[in-house]
């Protein structure tokens, strides 16, 4: 059972190397293994600010608030002692790193995220296996990380990622964006069989209800202006769906 | 920056004036070149001291460089004295030091002449290995001619211990495509001044890939030119300058001709006190040519403190009738957002940086399409890592 925690997060974006923005007002939330919190939002209210804040972005800085995985200070770790920790990030850009092989990456990233390295032979077999779900061709694994991969692919690459990390916590931002129908089943049934496979809670960040039914919320918040305006029920979802953000955003302008 | 960067006004009238700037030097006579003090434009990066007098020519005797060829069926290879008449017909010496080797290298040895048949496709690679055997000075030549709609790939490798200038010429004849893989692996005294010039003729295409590790002064100058239309050069450098070395690499892409292609990309890395890495990048787009497409970009990674780097792109045209041309260059440390990306994916700040600066290399090392080589450069570049690491 985890406890994921986040109490009064207010978080800067930096701009230059004077300049920064306070994006992030006072966000709490928690999230406990085995629920789904969908983060719903308009453009621009932060809740992209908020995912890379809890990963440790480096254009970003948390100036006050904590975050606590189990009772642990995860501001406190480096990044990579975050994914570690058992946190997980599926990006909405994910980045492309050039001359270092998928299969590189994932056999490096797997070994130290599980503390040994996987049997060869028992790797490639979990892998392919994982692909296949994921409808990823195997040629894959021989090209540079997310080099020349289409927006669908890059998607698919982060969930794949996210079945073979196996998180405590995972926080999916936006990872709607961009795919089609056909698409949004596959990416949506690898969550589903994550969550299934190992206890794990999950930020789902969305700006759109479509994915909620595929992965369907046990909460929904929206956040407008750099913080949680409302929480509900998947209900809440609905009422978004039909009356829009509309409201959230007026009332975050007359503040 | 350089101040000549840019697109330059053209002189028009005087019609013994060559068009550009760029190419006004050109001759075998080595008294139209002033001996160079380091000020004028296109040495004004090299430390000449450092040249031990292939600069001026002075002396230039007591070398012994040996070269290895190894070719397969299709592929002959002969010596030819100076004065053959098959040397120097593709080119004019663009600066003093090759004006001299051109004049001089009979004193050291003859020629080397590489002929691949027309049609020929042989299955191996043409090996040619360029090997000083102390530290002398040497001249040296090179003539590979790629017959009409062959295909071949030419390993040119550079070892040992010498101070060495040289010409090599690649002719590629119409419809045929050559791919050359130039490495220079010089001991670590070693001081070398070449000059590429390649021909690019009609539907021809022309792959260069040059890997310079070794040395203590490389300073390279690759030049193509196309004889006919649809030529297409694509010019890969790759450079590791370590403490104290000094790697120059200076190309001229000349779209004499219309519909020619060229793309230039080179990249490197230099980590240690004193590593000094040099990219000039000249493209010059001939008057009255047409659909020339054109790009050329350098990129450089600084491992350590204490090294420099000068990146310079030149691009003069003279026509309205371009179809693309453009440049970039951009020299810095590792990209944080690379380093955050493999770090978010549970792997410790070292490794994420070790596997980042492997890909940086290995991007380029991975298109050359001898996988021994591959290997060996990667190799050698690990080796080189381990010294900062």
């Amino acid at each position: 059972m985890t406890k994921f925690e986040i109490r009064g997060v207010r978080a800067d974006v930096l701009i230059g190397a004077e300049e920064r923005e306070e994006i992030l007002k006072g966000v709490d939330l928690t999230i406990n293994s085995g629920e789904t919190h969908a983060i719903m939002g308009p453009n621009g209210s932060g809740k992209s600010t908020l995912a890379y804040a809890i990963a440790g972005h480096p254009k970003y800085e948390i100036t006050a608030g904590e975050v606590l995985l189990d009772g642990e200070n995860v501001l406190e770790m480096s990044v990579d002692e975050r994914a570690r920790a058992g946190l997980f990030l599926a990006m909405q850009y994910p980045v492309e790193v050039p001359g270092v092989s998928m299969s590189n990456f994932l056999r490096s990233s797997v070994t130290a995220i599980r503390g040994e390295a996987p049997k060869l032979r028992q790797f490639s077999k979990e892998l392919q296996g994982h692909m296949k779900d994921l409808s990823i061709d195997g040629s894959f694994a021989a090209r540079g990380v997310n080099e020349g991969f289409s927006g669908g692919e890059k998607k698919r690459h982060e969930i794949l990622q996210l079945e073979l990390l196996k998180p405590k916590i995972a926080v999916l931002d936006e990872t709607d964006s961009g795919l089609d129908v056909d698409a949004l089943k596959v990416v949506s049934e690898g969550i589903n069989r994550a969550k299934a496979t190992h206890e794990m809670g999950v930020m789902l960040i969305t700006h759109y209800t479509r994915i909620l039914n595929y992965v369907k919320p046990d909460h929904v918040h929206v956040f407008a202006n750099g913080r949680i305006a409302e929480s509900g029920g998947p209900e809440l979802a609905d009422a978004l769906e039909n009356e829009g953000y509309e409201r959230f955003v007026k009332a975050g302008a007359s503040q | 920056m350089a101040a000549n960067l840019g697109i330059k006004e053209h002189s028009h009238g005087a019609g013994e004036l060559p068009v550009s700037r760029l190419d006004v030097h050109g001759s075998f006579d080595v008294d139209d070149f002033p001996v160079p003090n380091g000020r004028e434009e296109e040495w004004r990066f090299t430390p000449l001291r450092r040249l031990r007098g292939l600069h001026d020519g002075r002396d230039i005797k007591d070398g012994k460089v040996s070269v290895d060829v190894t070719a397969p069926e299709g592929v002959t290879h002969e010596t030819a004295p100076s004065g053959d008449p098959r040397l120097g017909t593709s080119f004019l010496p663009t600066d003093r030091v090759s004006a001299l080797a051109f004049r001089d290298f009979g004193s050291f040895g003859e020629a080397t002449v590489v002929t691949v048949a027309p049609d020929a496709k042989p299955a191996d690679p043409v090996f040619i290995k360029i090997t000083g055997h102390e530290h002398g000075d040497a001249y040296g030549h090179v003539l590979v001619r790629a017959g009409r709609h062959s295909e071949a790939t030419v390993v040119l490798e550079y070892a040992g211990d010498a101070v060495y200038a040289d010409n090599v010429e690649f002719i590629v004849e119409d419809g045929a495509r050559l791919t050359v893989i130039s490495l220079q692996d010089w001991d670590r005294d070693a001081v070398h001044v070449g000059h590429q010039y390649t021909k690019v003729g009609r539907d021809a295409k022309f792959k260069s890939f040059v890997v310079t590790l070794g040395g203590d002064l490389v300073r390279l100058s690759p030049k193509v030119g196309y004889t006919g239309t649809g030529g297409d050069a694509e010019l890969h450098g790759l450079y590791f300058s370590g403490e104290g070395q000094h790697h120059e690499h200076r190309s001229l892409i000349d779209h004499n001709v219309s519909h020619t292609r060229s793309r230039v990309e080179y990249k490197g890395a230099l980590s240690g006190e004193g590593a000094h890495a040099v990219w000039i990048g000249d493209v010059i787009i001939g008057e009255g040519t047409e659909g020339t497409d054109s790009y050329e970009h350098n990129r450089n990674l600084a491992l350590t403190d204490g090294t420099r780097v000068d990146s310079v792109p030149n691009l003069e045209i003279f026509t309205g009738e371009v179809e693309g041309a453009g440049h970039a260059s951009a020299s810095g440390r590792l990209d944080d957002i690379h380093l955050f990306y493999l770090r978010s994916r549970g792997i410790p700040e070292d490794e994420a940086r070790r596997l980042v600066i492997r890909g940086y290399f290995a991007e380029l090392i991975n298109r050359i399409e001898v996988p021994e080589l591959r290997d060996r450069i990667m190799a050698e570049v690990e080796e080189k890592l381990a010294e900062h690491e």
